[in-house]
């Protein structure tokens, strides 16, 4: 009876995960048309629905090339690392009371470890193209996401002292007398922009920056490789705005509604906060992007914890 | 950083705006008259051929998508045998309408004319003629240019004016 209720819970995640990062794609295009005053995909079946379907069948069916100068095993298990990666976390994150795939005592050091492996899928993509723009996008993503996962990791340590546990479960569960988005508001704010460097999202997408790398580390993708790319890095945002959720705005707790509804809710706004992100900034400088990390956010991050700490002590 | 949070704020407020798209098959923009789209051949207030097959348009055209054969009438009056428009070259630039002296070849505002197969996008005569006047429905080339018939030269008949002598207009 567990197994079965662990299969359907695994199943479950997979399933959902997956079709919300292929329905954001759609749910992107949508909303930035409606910021840039356009419509957007609205063509294919009710409200263009069913681009999400055209996109993917377009993707299969796209030839799937490999360079002859690539590096072939590589390659091909670049795409496949970075979505193993990004969907890793999906297992310790408590979507509602019970429904949790690994209730893992260091849920959040396993988040931690599977973002900083997160890495190595765009490196060894980069790398195995064997293209100058692949490399350096590559070689952008590395120091970038090296240097913001370090305070990623300061600035959750609020939560944890605050929690006193690294189980995601427990950190939702100490967060009922109040949300860690008031307490620990510079912690959420450091953390979101760790977020959206990790997934290196807009205005943080240098290692992809078409404006100047072609399309960075995937330059040399195509077909469904290149589409595994793009769904790593929705599944990405999915994953990081649930942890947002999670860690700073009470998970699953909320009146009235059921706690999955509160959940999915909670998460979909944070959704739509990264593609707003999106619309309005432009993407910085690489140099001001690295110096903003190191001088003014890493400071930030130890201040923070250094400040809750203080206050936790005091009060004990 | 305040302008960042500004920035985000002015975004989230675009949700309430007009939307700029003109969903096309539904609704159509307004084309003015004079706009560059699929050509014709006119005719004149009579209902006889503008077109005098003198091959100005074909010489204008910079991407050589013109082809036709001039004849003449029992008359002497020439017209042409045949013209072709060859639309899936035509960049649609008006000079052939420019060059043409006697206001024959007019650009229309229709621009609906997409093919499945290119050879559908030549036009031929039949396809091109229409049966008005067009944009200049009063101009009639020979009642300006005069017509010489048998027994009678340009501007020898009553109530017609002698032609323009077009070398006196030169500097
Ligand atoms: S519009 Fe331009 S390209 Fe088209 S037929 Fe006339 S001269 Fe040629
Ligand atoms: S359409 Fe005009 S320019 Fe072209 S051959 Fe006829 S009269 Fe001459």
């Amino acid at each position: 009876m567990m197994i079965l209720r662990h299969l359907i819970i695994v199943i479950g995640v997979l399933a959902v995960a997956l079709s919300v990062s292929a329905g954001l794609v759609m749910l992107e295009r949508r909303l930035l048309a409606l910021w840039q005053d356009r419509y957007g995909p609205n063509r294919v079946g009710p409200f263009g629905l069913l681009q999400v379907v055209a996109d993917g069948i377009k993707m299969f069916f796209k030839e799937d090339w490999i360079p002859p100068f690539a590096d072939r095993p590589v390659f091909v298990i670049a795409p496949m690392l970075i979505l193993i990666t990004v969907f890793m976390p999906f297992a310790v994150i408590e979507f509602a009371p019970g429904i949790v795939v690994a209730d893992l005592n260091i849920g959040l050091l396993f988040f931690l470890a599977m973002s900083g492996l997160g890495v190595y899928g765009i490196v060894l993509g980069g790398w195995a193209s064997n293209n100058k723009y692949a490399l350096l996008g590559a070689v952008r993503a590395s120091a970038q996401m090296l240097s913001y996962e370090v305070f990623m990791g300061l600035s959750l340590m609020g939560v944890v002292v605050l929690a006193g546990s690294f189980n995601l479960s427990e950190i939702v569960s100490a967060q009922k007398g109040m949300w860690n988005c008031i307490s620990q508001f510079p912690g959420l704010v450091l953390f979101t922009i760790a977020g959206f460097a990790e997934t290196h999202r807009m205005p943080f997408d240098l290692p992809e920056a078409e404006a100047e790398l072609v399309a960075g580390y995937h330059t040399e993708y195509s077909g469904m490789k290149f589409g595994l790319f793009f769904l790593g890095e929705y599944l990405g945002i999915t994953m990081t705005s649930a942890m947002i959720v999670t860690l700073f705005f009470g998970g699953w707790l909320g009146p009235f509604l059921p706690p999955i509804v509160w959940f999915a809710l909670k998460t979909f706004i944070l959704i739509c906060g990264f593609i707003l992100v999106r619309a309005t900034l432009p993407r910085p400088r690489y140099d001001q992007l690295m110096g903003v990390a190191w001088k003014i956010l890493l400071p930030l991050a130890l201040l923070n914890l250094l400040v809750t700490g203080a206050i936790v002590l005091a009060f004990d | 950083m305040l302008s960042i949070l500004k920035g985000i704020w002015v975004i989230l407020l675009h949700t309430f705006r007009k939307r700029e798209t003109v969903l096309y098959p539904e609704e159509k923009p307004y084309l003015p008259p004079r706009y560059r789209g699929r050509i014709i051949l006119s005719r004149d207030p009579d209902g006889e051929e503008r077109c005098v097959a003198c091959y100005l348009c074909a010489a204008a055209c910079p991407v050589d998508c013109i082809a036709l054969q001039a004849a003449e009438d029992e008359h002497g009056r020439r017209y042409p045998e045949f013209f072709r428009i060859n639309f899936s070259r035509c960049i649609l630039c008006g000079f052939c309408e420019e060059a043409c002296p006697t206001c024959a070849i007019q650009l229309t505002p229709d621009y609906e004319y997409a093919e499945y197969s290119r050879q559908n996008l030549v036009y031929e005569k039949e396809d091109l003629l229409i049966s008005g006047s067009g944009k200049y429905p009063e101009y009639n080339f020979y009642r300006i240019a005069g017509l010489a018939i048998n027994g009678k030269d340009k501007g020898e008949a009553e109530n017609e004016d002698p032609p323009v002598d077009v070398r006196s207009l030169l500097p």
